[in-house]
């Protein structure tokens, strides 16, 4: 595994930046914010990445995708992270796509996966019940009816659940936890959206005597802690990516107030205190862009230690975005605690995705666990 | 030859050629420095470098005609792979190599290549870094062993400190002051001085760890052939640096070497000290710290190969490699802490037949660390210069 990005990732790295820096600059995230939009991100957006085939990087290239794979996903996500621009990327062209892509018998395929490609399906994973992830506590239920199943249950944190057409639900049924395709539309369905500090799209899911045709199932009866795993990992690099972008803006915009903004007479970036501070969250920003890297590639080559490497990644990311954000305001001084200036939307944004998949806490001992202690 | 090829011959002469006892890890005391009176433990140790050296494998990518293995980048990173593959120790170590080799390739004359390189590949002469001094520290440039031009020699009067292993050195490679009236950068020379002879005196220095690795040296009207200068008079300084440079990235490297605590993961002494649960360390908060330590170790390895196979990709430096030193030694630090935290009351024993042999030496290891943050440029001077070099903070 070599950790340097291709010619075609390092392309789709500079389109990305492009696209996010003109069309998707922190303020059209204000505007979405301030206007109450009721979509909480532009569809017209989200069209045009799907032409620029970004929904399909995950998906093979039998199914319509392109199979270019994480590290090509992550290079959009560090992107977008550098504008906090809101998009359905993680929801639906990471887990959406991969769960169809991994897990979708053909007629799966064939219902979604089309509309996911062109921009049209928007996917949801509702698998969180409490206020702290953990995939293994699911006590949503199916039980099997005379031609399907019936679902009872309540998500906590779905991320663009609200708009989402296709919900991905873990329940547990006789087998074990086990994960079903719900359409948002299906009687007994009821979205609730919830507004997060980072102004990004969450909701709250319930479930009451959702009836569910026996096709809905996605994967194997039982087989749902194993899939969502697999998902999730995929989920927490790619996250990191998008967090790792986020750090790195956050980091850019405090070093070139240091430069500009005058104290005593000269700029404040000549203090020693500053500097030295400045200088550790470099260093933490290339240790964590290299625990990315190494967490994408893994994931494309099914590398034995993926699943430790993406806990490596996220935990990482967690640090330093958290530290990445804190500074910036702390070093912005006053003017970083307006609303007017950008630096706080770091801030906001940096908590919510700390605790998504999985804490700085939950990831330590993750690690700690596949690697046998 | 392919790279393939080159992997399994290398493979193959290793298993030949590795005496069994070379593939287990080295203690701290068995560490191999060559020079002209060295010590042995074992007779494998001096058949392992002999060997290694009548390849340049001592020094693997240093060109055949100075004694050295003229492997590519490649084939030595091969070589390294293979190496640890098989527990392979360090067949010589010193700043000859780690240090001085690179900077004598760069600036010597042909002649001085000549003479030091093959010396230093085989293991003959065991080199020392007369760099700081008591009045310039973190402020090397201040320094004030005067050197003074006369005729075909140097007159060489000075006072050195933190000189590692001064007292087992053969040689001493030393900055001195050449130009007292220019400004403090530009009147710095780089000699090359033979330690046996009369004027020439290493002092050992007690440590907090108790051992004396470090010395002053003092030199007192030591006269050193012009020839050992290094480059021009006067321009010594951008060697200094280049030299520290090289220095930086070997003690940043640190957590890589073999031998030590790498086969004892701090993770499995706190199962044995603090218990075991379900297979996991007992105490859910000295799995969280060490699990914190682990990933950022972890990361910092794959940042280490994110340069490399940048490298070797032919990109352009990133700009990560002004961290490598400070990263690495915090990181090591930290190391050690873990393994005091792990062990508990096994971790600060001094001696005694309550501790273990390794108990005691970590403990030593332990307060041997806190020199990684300060030797080679503090950590401090490490983020000065990431703050101005890479992120073009202001003075």
């Amino acid at each position: 595994m070599a950790l340097v990005l291709s010619e075609d990732a390092q392309l789709v790295r500079d389109q990305a930046l492009d696209f996010f820096r003109e069309k998707s600059p922190i303020l059209a995230l204000r505007k979405l914010r301030d206007s109450a939009d009721p979509t909480g991100f532009s569809r017209e957006l989200w069209r045009e990445m799907a032409d620029l085939g970004w929904t399909g990087f995950l998906v093979s290239e039998d199914a319509g995708g392109s199979g270019f794979g994480m590290v090509g996903l992550g290079q959009v996500l560090e992107a977008a992270g550098r504008t906090l621009a809101a998009s359905p990327l993680i929801s639906t062209a990471l887990i959406g796509a991969s769960a169809l892509d991994i897990a979708g018998t053909p007629a799966q395929k064939s219902a979604y996966l089309t509309s996911l490609l062109s921009g049209d399906t928007i996917t949801a994973l509702a698998s969180e019940e409490g206020s702290h992830h953990n995939p293994a506590a699911v006590a949503a239920t199916a039980r099997p009816s005379a031609d399907g199943w019936v679902l009872d249950g309540r998500k906590t944190f779905v991320l663009d659940g609200h708009v989402a057409t296709l919900l991905i639900v873990s329940a547990r049924t006789a087998a074990g936890i086990t994960l079903f395709l719900v359409p948002a539309a299906t009687q007994g369905v009821t979205i609730t959206r919830r507004l997060m500090a980072d102004s990004r799209n969450a909701a709250l899911v319930t479930l009451a005597n959702v009836h569910l045709p026996a096709g809905a199932l996605l994967g194997t009866d039982g087989g749902g802690t194993a899939l969502l795993d697999r998902l999730l990992d995929r989920a927490r690099v790619g996250l990191a990516a998008e967090m790792l972008g986020s750090a790195c803006e956050a980091f850019d915009r405090t070093v070139q107030y240091l430069k500009d903004r005058k104290q005593f007479g000269v700029p404040i970036g000549s203090f020693q205190a500053l500097k030295h501070r400045a200088a550790v969250l470099f260093a933490e920003i290339e240790v964590t862009r290299s625990a990315v890297l190494a967490a994408l590639t893994a994931l494309d080559e099914g590398a034995a230690d993926a699943a430790a490497l993406a806990s490596l990644a996220k935990a990482k990311a967690n640090a330093t975005l958290n530290l990445a954000s804190s500074e910036g305001v702390q070093m912005h001084g006053g003017i970083g605690m307006t609303d007017e200036h950008e630096i706080g939307f770091f801030l906001k944004r940096s908590r919510v995705a700390e605790i998504t998949f999985g804490s700085t806490g939950f990831h330590r001992d993750r690690y700690a666990a596949l690697n046998g202690y | 030859m392919s790279l393939a090829a080159f992997r399994t011959e290398t493979r193959a002469w290793l298993q030949d050629n590795c005496p069994p006892l070379m593939r287990t890890p080295a203690p701290a005391d068995e560490t191999v420095w060559g020079g002209r009176n060295p010590t042995w433990k074992h007779p494998e140790q001096k058949l392992w470098m002999d060997r290694m050296a009548a390849r340049g494998w001592t020094l693997p990518t240093f060109p055949k005609q100075y004694g050295g293995g003229g492997l590519s980048l490649e084939q030595a990173e091969i070589l390294g792979e293979e190496m640890r593959a098989l527990g392979c120790r360090a067949p010589l170590q010193g700043m000859g190599q780690t240090m001085l080799a690179p900077v004598l390739l760069e600036y010597g004359t042909e002649a001085q290549k000549q003479e030091h390189l093959p010396q230093i590949i085989r293991g003959e002469i065991r080199w020392c870094q007369g760099y700081s001094e008591p009045g310039a520290g973190s402020d090397l440039a201040g320094l004030q062993s005067r050197a003074v031009l006369q005729g075909d020699h140097f007159l060489v009067n000075g006072h050195k400190i933190w000189t590692s292993n001064a007292h087992y050195a053969d040689k001493i490679f030393c900055l001195v002051r050449t130009d007292p009236t220019a400004k403090k950068h530009e009147g710095i020379s780089f000699l090359l001085i033979d330690m046996a002879q009369p004027g020439v005196r290493a002092r050992p220095i007690r440590l907090i760890s108790g051992a004396s690795v470090f010395c002053e040296t003092f030199i007192e009207n030591v006269q050193v052939p012009r020839e050992n200068l290094l480059g021009e008079l006067n321009k010594g300084w951008t060697i200094a640096k280049r030299l520290l440079e090289h220095e930086r990235k070997s003690i940043g490297g640190i957590g890589d070497r073999a031998g030590g605590l790498a086969n004892t993961p701090a993770w499995e002494l706190a199962k044995l000290h603090a218990g075991e649960q379900d297979g996991r360390i007992a105490d859910p908060a000295l799995r969280q710290d060490i699990a914190a330590y682990a990933i950022d170790a972890a990361a910092f390895q794959l940042t280490r190969k994110r340069a490399a196979d940048e490298a070797q990709a032919g990109r352009p430096p990133g700009p990560m490699s002004a961290m490598f030193k400070y990263y690495g030694t915090e990181l090591n630090k930290r190391r050690y802490e873990m393994v005091l935290a792990a062990e508990g009351v096994q971790g600060v024993g001094w001696e005694g037949d309550d501790f273990s042999a390794d108990e005691l030496r970590w403990t030593r290891e332990w307060l041997r660390s806190k020199a990684n943050t300060i030797e080679g440029g503090t950590s401090e001077v490490q983020l000065n210069i990431i703050a101005k070099r890479v992120l073009g903070l202001p003075d």
